[in-house]
């Protein structure tokens, strides 16, 4: 993190930040001068014409001026929709994420975040995304009112109960920022954090990739993939015949093909029939299964082919 | 005779007035006269602000460090709930117009009472058992669900909720009562020649209140009993989790509680008006634009409510409109404020207390309206939406604006209320350690808010530390200030010079035509207005009839011109 | 003008002037705003369910009607009919009070407070049979014939809007009985009935907002 923010506002960290900020200098500057202005003229009326000696002087009534009236309920005015139309246009680019962003699930409940990625992976607590990429959160919440925010970004929207809201935002720094809840949850209200951590494009695939797997064995990691991909729809783990084989005892096992040609199945057909599944059809059975596993990550692959390794 | 002899002059008070015509209980608490209503308001909303003051400074002393200093969260919770519930419903709300818009209403207007005494005498037993039931759900166990009351939080948390909309429900039928008598008295009893355009500004500003009451308090009250029996039955208008919509309640609560932002400032607008010209000697410039510029903001006031929601969910439409209509409602504010500068344009200011209240009204009113500005955009409100910029900001314009604007006012009518005055000099210093102690507070709050600090929380980051240590050493100062005030205040009382009938040199009828204090049917003689509110060179002309001679030598005597 | 000479204390002033008023007209004016402006919240304290019954209604609309054919329309319409006339009668005593005939006002008191009473008597058939078959607010829904995500909420808004209807009813109801009372001592007169004026305008507001309740709750 290079910029650590300024007197008012903390580090920008998002594509949005300079122009919230830039908005945020325009009405301060703006509202300074007028302040000094008014409060300047006041001070000096009071020290100009502050009464002297007995009081005896009464000071002959002012005309009042139209003009003068109009003028300071015209040059206000301006001043309002100036700000306004600014502030309606960066109100536009913040509402409407882009189209190609990466999308993210939230769930809030008293008192903790989750967050659950594309892949099914689901943490608590820390929301990785990676740099210089839209992001969009899809929030609900599981019980009460909560508001997701984070100050570096300058985002922020309430997460309701009976509904989705989103945020958007594109991170441009890498490194950690908090996330705060602000709508009013009951007594861990001022407890429910979490962090945004903003890692660089690759980094953030591979913790995707491995990020559910945390201190688990392959095998294991294997078999929460198993049931997040929904492979069990078509293959059974305890010899039953699906849509497609079982993989009970899949290692070792020879397998006769559509094509006529057969083997005996070891860790490279596992592997291939996950992330190409036309290439050998075992006979009797529809080529059913899409190639739409090939996006899984090396990590992910092995934990399942382990995983169905272990099916004896 | 020379400013400083005006008021240690020794003035001799009236031997019977309405505080001594009838010494018995009895004829307190049933009396009819408005007088003493207001006095009677003005002693129980003090009593909620003490206690609602000294929640405050709790608050304050927990968030001095990060986690906890003398309680834990859920006692956290309770207390600031308790803060807001009652400084709202209970100080802010009745404070002025209820306290001086009874005690100075029927007497700017020349009149002996307001229109519908005993219905006067009820609103002030309505909201003492609104009080009451606030004090209920502190012993019963407290609400913790702040004052907004949002739902689905509050419709699942501490049975005492249903006390507190209850106490809501009821203060806020005191308050729809006290309107309406307003509305009926500007309209029905003013004193013969006194015209709309001779109004003082004061009954500007408790007129324009006086109809957002009217308005906008009956749904509250619909709403709090929805709330009511959502908790009772589970009627599910508001609850998800049984079908409601927790947004719509939003909609319902803002629906009130933006225009009772109005409530709570037009009196005070109306005051500084008054303290302004008394102290410029010189009429209010642009008096049309500000007595009209407040019954505008009392209507523009109905139409913002959205833009408390810009983040809660409602539709992007709805949130542009709302904020293009809340930047509206920023110019008839200024018009008003331009105008009272103008107004000591070439004045003859006169620096006592309420005039120091006046001006730093001037001063922290601004900020708060600047802050309001700077929330009212769409894109920046995202980011400071329910921050401390958001707190910030409502205690410019809560406290900074309406608590100054009514110790002006209770500084300026002391002398009329009791006949008595207070100590000049210890009023000036507790005016200036009182301004000093509230930037201090609340000015780090707008730093902490865009920085990005949340409120209503118990704990929070290192980084938040600093601000908020110096934010608690300044409620100190501010408590010390207040703390002054009431001393002087109480001793003026035992101790005080007798006040003149009219020691500031005003030119409203309860300074012209009334005693100090004033006798129980408020003038001998239906006055007869000739010229207006500040028409200080026309003060020493005659007006009135016969009786009014005796005032106006007085006046001759005590000021000038 | 000619009050400005007259003493704060006049010594005669007629009975029901208050003190602090200048005249009987006066007087009779700031009450008659003041009773005005008092049906204006009480038509906002309405506006407010209705503003909910109106959200529901369009989120919701098939489940609306399908609710409402639970309630017997021709009940609803009796008791439309039975208000209506009560309006009448009320009209009917101002009327008749306006002429200094005292029984006329009686009578037409006690026939408005009759209909008050057979109205509270229809709503309480119709709130025991619903009762009966289980057809509470809320959570506490249990009638199986009608079920299904939001018939709860309308009857939490029926009951609400109804109930809170009927408390206004018993209110007047309250208020005819205590204006018998000071017909019946001789308060009022063609000279002063203000009571009786402002009690009747209140009355055609309960009136005018069951005119609305009765079709958008039991007809559409």
């Amino acid at each position: 993190m290079g910029d650590k923010g300024t007197f008012w506002m903390p580090e920008q960290a998002s594509t949005l930040a300079s122009e919230i900020d830039g908005l945020f200098y325009f009405v301060f500057w703006i509202s300074l001068i007028l302040f000094v202005a008014v409060i300047g003229a006041m001070v000096y009326f009071v020290f100009r014409y502050r009464r002297r000696g007995d009081g005896e002087h009464i000071p002959a009534p002012l005309a009042e001026r139209k003009v003068v009236e109009i003028a300071w309920i015209a040059g206000p005015l301006i001043l309002c929709l100036l700000v306004f139309t600014w502030g309606f246009k960066a109100f536009l680019k913040q509402s409407i994420a882009p189209a190609d962003a990466y999308q993210i699930q939230v769930r809030a409940s008293s008192w903790a975040w989750n967050f659950t990625y594309p892949n099914g992976t689901s943490v608590g607590s820390e929301l990785r995304v990676p740099v210089d990429r839209p992001v969009k959160l899809t929030m609900s919440s599981d019980d009460v009112l909560h508001s997701f925010f984070v100050p570096s970004f300058r985002v922020k929207f309430d997460v309701l109960p009976n509904r989705y809201t989103s945020v958007w935002f594109e991170a441009t720094e890498v490194g950690e920022f908090d996330i705060f809840c602000t709508e009013y949850c009951g007594t861990g209200h001022s407890a429910m954090l979490a962090k945004v951590i903003v890692q660089s494009e690759e980094d953030f695939k591979a913790w995707v990739a491995t990020s559910g797997m945390g201190d688990m064995t392959p095998v294991e990691y294997g078999s929460v993939l198993f049931s997040q991909q929904n492979c069990a729809v078509c293959h059974s783990v305890d010899g039953t015949r699906g849509v497609g084989p079982t993989l009970k005892g899949l290692l070792g096992r020879p397998e006769q093909f559509t094509d006529g040609t057969s083997l005996i199945a070891d860790d490279n057909y596992i592997l291939e029939s996950i992330i190409n599944p036309a290439a050998k059809i075992v006979d009797t059975y529809p080529p059913a299964m899409p190639a739409t596993y090939s996006t899984l990550q090396p990590q992910q692959l092995d934990a399942l082919v382990a995983y169905i390794k272990s099916l004896e | 005779m020379s400013a400083t002899t005006l008021t240690t002059r020794d003035a001799t008070p009236p031997p019977v007035h309405y505080l001594n015509h009838d010494k018995s209980l009895k004829s307190w608490l049933l009396t009819l006269d408005h007088k003493r209503i207001g006095l009677m308001y003005l002693v129980t909303v003090a009593t909620a602000f003490m206690v609602a003051g000294v929640l405050a400074m709790l608050v304050r002393y927990e968030l001095i460090n990060p986690g906890m200093d003398i309680m834990t969260a859920e006692t956290y919770n309770k207390v600031f709930s308790m803060h807001g519930i009652m400084m709202v419903f209970l100080f802010i709300i009745p404070s002025i117009p209820a306290v001086m818009g009874n005690f100075v209403l029927p007497m700017h207007l020349g009149a002996k009472d307001v229109a519908f005494p005993r219905l006067n005498l009820a609103s002030y037993y309505i909201f003492v058992a609104g009080g009451l039931l606030v004090v209920g759900a502190l012993i019963v166990g407290n609400v913790d669900a702040g004052w907004t009351f949002y739902t689905p939080y509050s419709s699942r948390s501490s049975d005492s909720v249903l006390f507190m909309t209850m106490a809501v429900f009821v203060a806020g039928f005191s308050s729809i009562l006290t309107g309406l008598n307003f509305i009926v008295t500007v309209h029905k009893m003013r004193a013969p020649g006194l015209t709309w355009n001779r109004l003082p500004l004061f009954v500007w500003g408790i007129y324009a209140t006086s109809i957002v009451q009217v308005l906008a308090t009956p749904v509250i009250g619909i709403t709090m009993v929805l709330l009511f029996f959502e908790r009772l039955l589970g009627i599910g208008i508001f609850d998800p989790a049984l079908g409601g919509d927790p947004v719509l309640f939003q909609h319902f609560f803002w629906f009130y509680s933006h225009p009772a932002v109005y409530i709570m400032i037009l009196p005070a607008f109306g005051i500084i008006s008054e303290l302004i010209a008394v102290f410029s000697r010189h009429p209010i410039h642009g008096y049309r634009f500000v007595a009209l510029s407040s019954v505008a903001i009392a209507f523009l006031g109905f139409l913002v409510w959205g833009h408390h929601m810009f983040v809660s969910g409602q539709s992007a439409i709805s949130a542009v409109i709302f904020s293009l209509i809340t930047y509206l409602i920023g110019i008839p504010t200024g018009v008003k404020m331009f105008n009272w500068v103008a107004t000591m344009y070439r004045g003859s200011i006169w620096l006592q207390t309420p005039m120091l209240y006046a001006l730093s009204f001037l001063f922290l009113f601004a900020i708060g309206g600047f802050t309001g500005i700077a929330l009212g955009v769409l894109a920046l409100d995202v980011h400071l939406h329910d921050t401390y910029f958001v707190v910030g900001h409502f205690h410019y314009v809560m406290m900074g604006g309406t608590v100054i604007a009514a110790l002006g006012g209770l500084h300026y009518w002391w002398p009329k209320i009791t006949g008595k005055m207070y100590n000049e000099m210890l009023g000036k210093i507790a005016a200036a350690l009182i301004f000093v102690g509230f930037n201090i507070t609340f000015f780090t709050q707008l730093v902490l808010g865009t920085q990005g600090m949340p409120r209503r929380y118990y704990d929070y980051l290192p980084r938040f530390e600093t601000m908020h240590e110096v934010s608690t050493y300044g409620s100190w100062i501010l408590g010390a200030g207040l703390f002054i005030v009431l001393f002087y205040l109480l001793a003026s009382l035992f101790r005080g010079r007798t006040a003149s009938s009219n020691p500031w040199g005003a030119a409203t009828l309860e300074w012209t035509h009334a005693t100090s204090p004033p006798d129980p049917h408020n003038f001998h003689q239906t006055p007869i207005v000739s010229r207006g509110p500040y028409d200080f060179h026309l003060l020493s002309e005659e007006f009135g009839d016969g009786h009014a001679t005796q005032e106006i030598a007085d006046t001759r005597e005590t000021q000038p011109g | 003008m000619a009050s400005s000479s007259s003493p704060a204390h006049a010594d005669s002033h007629p009975a029901h002037l208050q003190h602090h008023f200048v005249s009987s007209e006066q007087q009779f004016d700031a009450a008659k705003m003041g009773m005005w402006l008092f049906l204006v919240t009480e038509i906002l304290l309405f506006a407010g369910m209705f503003v909910a019954y109106t959200v529901y209604r369009v989120w919701y609309p098939e489940v609306f009607v399908q609710s409402s054919t639970l309630l017997n329309p021709w009940l609803g319409g009796l008791n439309t009919l039975v208000l209506l006339g009560s309006s009448f009668t009320v009209a009917l005593s101002i009327h008749f009070i306006q002429n200094d005939n005292r029984k006329g006002l009686i009578i037409n008191l006690a026939l408005t407070m009759a209909a008050a009473i057979a109205f509270l008597v229809v709503k309480y058939f119709e709130y025991t049979h619903k009762f009966h078959l289980g057809v509470f607010p809320g959570e506490h829904y249990s009638y199986s014939e009608v079920a299904g995500p939001y018939v709860a909420q309308f009857f939490s808004i029926y009951y609400i809007m109804t109930g809170i209807h009927g408390l206004h009813v018993i209110i007047g109801i309250g208020l005819f009985i205590w204006l018998t009372v000071r017909a019946t001592k001789g308060h009022f007169s063609s000279a002063w009935y203000t009571p009786v004026e402002l009690v009747g305008l209140y009355w055609h507001i309960v009136d005018i907002i069951w005119i609305f309740l009765f079709p958008l709750l039991y007809l559409i």
